[in-house]
């Protein structure tokens, strides 16, 4: 669809006078403001969501690519031998940063929340866990796992690759999921303006029967309809947007709660983006009526 | 300026009138009559752009009406004042907004108001301007029809039973008005079946009579 600029900076610039001859509409006012409220609304929880979810799965990649842990599971007599031996290979394999073994407090911390607190880890056959820095690049994996089977048979390697890439994947097509749900909802946003503004449309018939006796072109009948929806767009998404921002801003952060359904309000530069959502929404809304008004108007010739 | 060449109409497949020749000048005056139903208005349209020949040619200021865009049409009204039978108006602008209005779509709003005053007192409507059209006599709504034709200066005026809903008195009034246009160059077609308002004419202004009937434009009578 061709736009002109003229057109554009017309419709900013506004024409008190084209606007007056639309009569002001009531339901149809309203419907169109309330809807592009409620879906800014939602548009700015899918966007928390999305970039919620995009910061998770960066960190997850972040903080898990960089680690491993070598699990030593030996008789008690040869634990520390082979943690030893293990630790040993470990120095000497290119492309660790250190390698350490935990210590039963750790081991303890570690199993607490489902053991409880007072777990008698001596008594227990728990496997000696030594924590893997990686450097940048990496170590040979391969390499490595051939290496430890050879010099320390008890030892099992875990590149934490098992659970990680599923758990990136999922939040990639969380976040993939948000996008489409914005794609969605201005959509429905562009369709219920375009009902809006066609039965705005009808109703004024009679409206239009006159402009065009007189002399009114397409455009300009186009535009003071145009301009009318778009203004309430804009109106109802920049409310439908100040609430969502300020119910995510009172979201408890992740810092206090943790988990992943906390941490989505916004940050630094993606505040910019949650306030793009009023001026989109009445991008939509100017590209939705304009379309109705035009392909009505040639319809009603 | 208008130009009506063997034009026919059908609608809903059956022919309303066919052959019609029809040429609007530069200070002709005309009246249009034939029964109800006859096409009076449908030819009317046809002058203005409103609705385009089944055959036949209509040029308006030179164009052929098929050839001509949607915004060549609303160009071509601006040069063409039209006042309809029912007197179509924006419920909810004044008066004078309302009359205003063809300055308005042109963009000529500013040159509008210097005379817009000056043509609501030419129609006796002075007080009536900050009234709503709803609030307007029959006679009121017809004689604002007709300044709101004749703002823009236009070139033919057009006219569709201009005295329908109104008294003989009224009806004079406005017939003075049309003939005061027509002495300044405007070409004026009236469609009527008051054939009292033809006869008053006849003294004041030399006019063609044309009769739609059996589908065919005949005159009627000598010229008035």
């Amino acid at each position: 669809m061709r736009v002109d600029i003229g057109f554009v900076f017309s419709l900013l610039r506004g024409d008190p006078q084209a606007d007056r001859v639309v009569p002001p509409t009531g339901y149809t006012a309203r419907l169109t403001q309330f809807t592009a409220g409620a879906m800014a609304l939602l548009a700015v929880f899918a966007l928390a969501l999305s970039l919620a979810t995009d910061r998770m799965a960066d960190r997850w990649a972040a903080e898990l690519a960089q680690t491993s842990t070598l699990r030593i599971s030996a008789p008690p007599d040869q634990t520390a031998a082979q943690t030893a031996a293990a630790l040993r290979v470990l120095d000497t394999t290119p492309g660790i940063l250190s390698a350490r073994a935990l210590t039963a407090e750790e081991q303890r911390a570690l199993l607490a929340p489902w053991f409880g607190p007072d777990l008698p880890l001596d008594t227990l056959p728990i496997p000696q866990l030594i924590e893997i820095v990686e450097g940048d690049p990496g170590y040979d994996v391969t390499g490595l796992r051939a290496r430890l089977q050879a010099e320390v048979p008890g030892a099992v390697l875990d590149d934490h690759a098992r659970w990680r890439d599923p758990l990136i994947a999922a939040a990639h097509r969380v976040r993939l999921m948000g996008v489409v749900a914005m794609a969605l909802i201005a959509l429905s946003t562009a369709a219920m303006i375009t009902l809006a503004a066609q039965a705005a449309l009808y109703a004024n018939a009679q409206v239009i029967r006159v402009l065009r006796l007189v002399g009114a072109r397409d455009i300009y009948i186009a535009r003071a309809f145009v301009r009318r929806f778009t203004m309430r767009a804009l109106a109802g998404a920049a409310i439908g947007t100040a609430l969502g921002l300020l119910a995510v801003t009172l979201l408890p952060s992740s810092d206090v709660a943790g988990g992943f359904l906390t941490g989505l309000a916004f940050q630094g530069g993606e505040w910019f983006l949650a306030l793009l959502i009023p001026p989109a929404a009445a991008v939509t809304a100017f590209i939705a009526t304009r379309a109705a008004a035009l392909r009505s108007l040639r319809g009603q010739s | 300026m208008i130009e009506l060449s063997q034009v026919a109409y059908s609608y809903g497949g059956a022919e309303l009138f066919a052959e019609i020749t029809l040429a609007l000048t530069p200070g002709s005056f005309h009246f249009l009559t034939g029964p109800s139903g006859a096409g009076k208005t449908t030819l009317l349209k046809l002058c203005y752009g409103d609705l385009t020949a089944t055959a036949g040619d209509v040029r308006i200021f030179g164009s052929e009406t098929r050839q001509m865009s949607r915004d060549d049409i609303a160009m071509a009204r601006r040069r063409i004042g039209v006042v309809h039978q029912d007197c179509q108006f924006l419920d909810h602008l004044p008066l004078r907004d309302n009359v205003l209005l063809p300055m308005t779509v042109s963009d000529r709003q500013e040159e509008g108001e210097t005379h817009v005053d000056d043509l609501l007192a030419w129609v006796g409507l002075a007080k009536q301007s900050s009234s709503l059209p709803p609030q307007l006599s029959g006679g009121e709504r017809q004689r604002a029809a007709l300044a709101r034709a004749v703002i823009t200066a236009p070139d033919v005026i057009i006219a569709d039973e201009p005295t329908g809903n109104i008294d003989w008195e009224m009806s004079q009034r406005l017939l003075t008005l049309l003939v005061e246009l027509n002495r300044m160059g405007k070409a004026v077609l009236i469609a009527t079946h008051d054939l009292n308002l033809i006869r008053a004419a006849k003294p004041q202004v030399s006019a063609r009579s044309l009769r739609l009937r059996n589908r065919r434009l005949q005159a009627a009578g000598a010229d008035l």
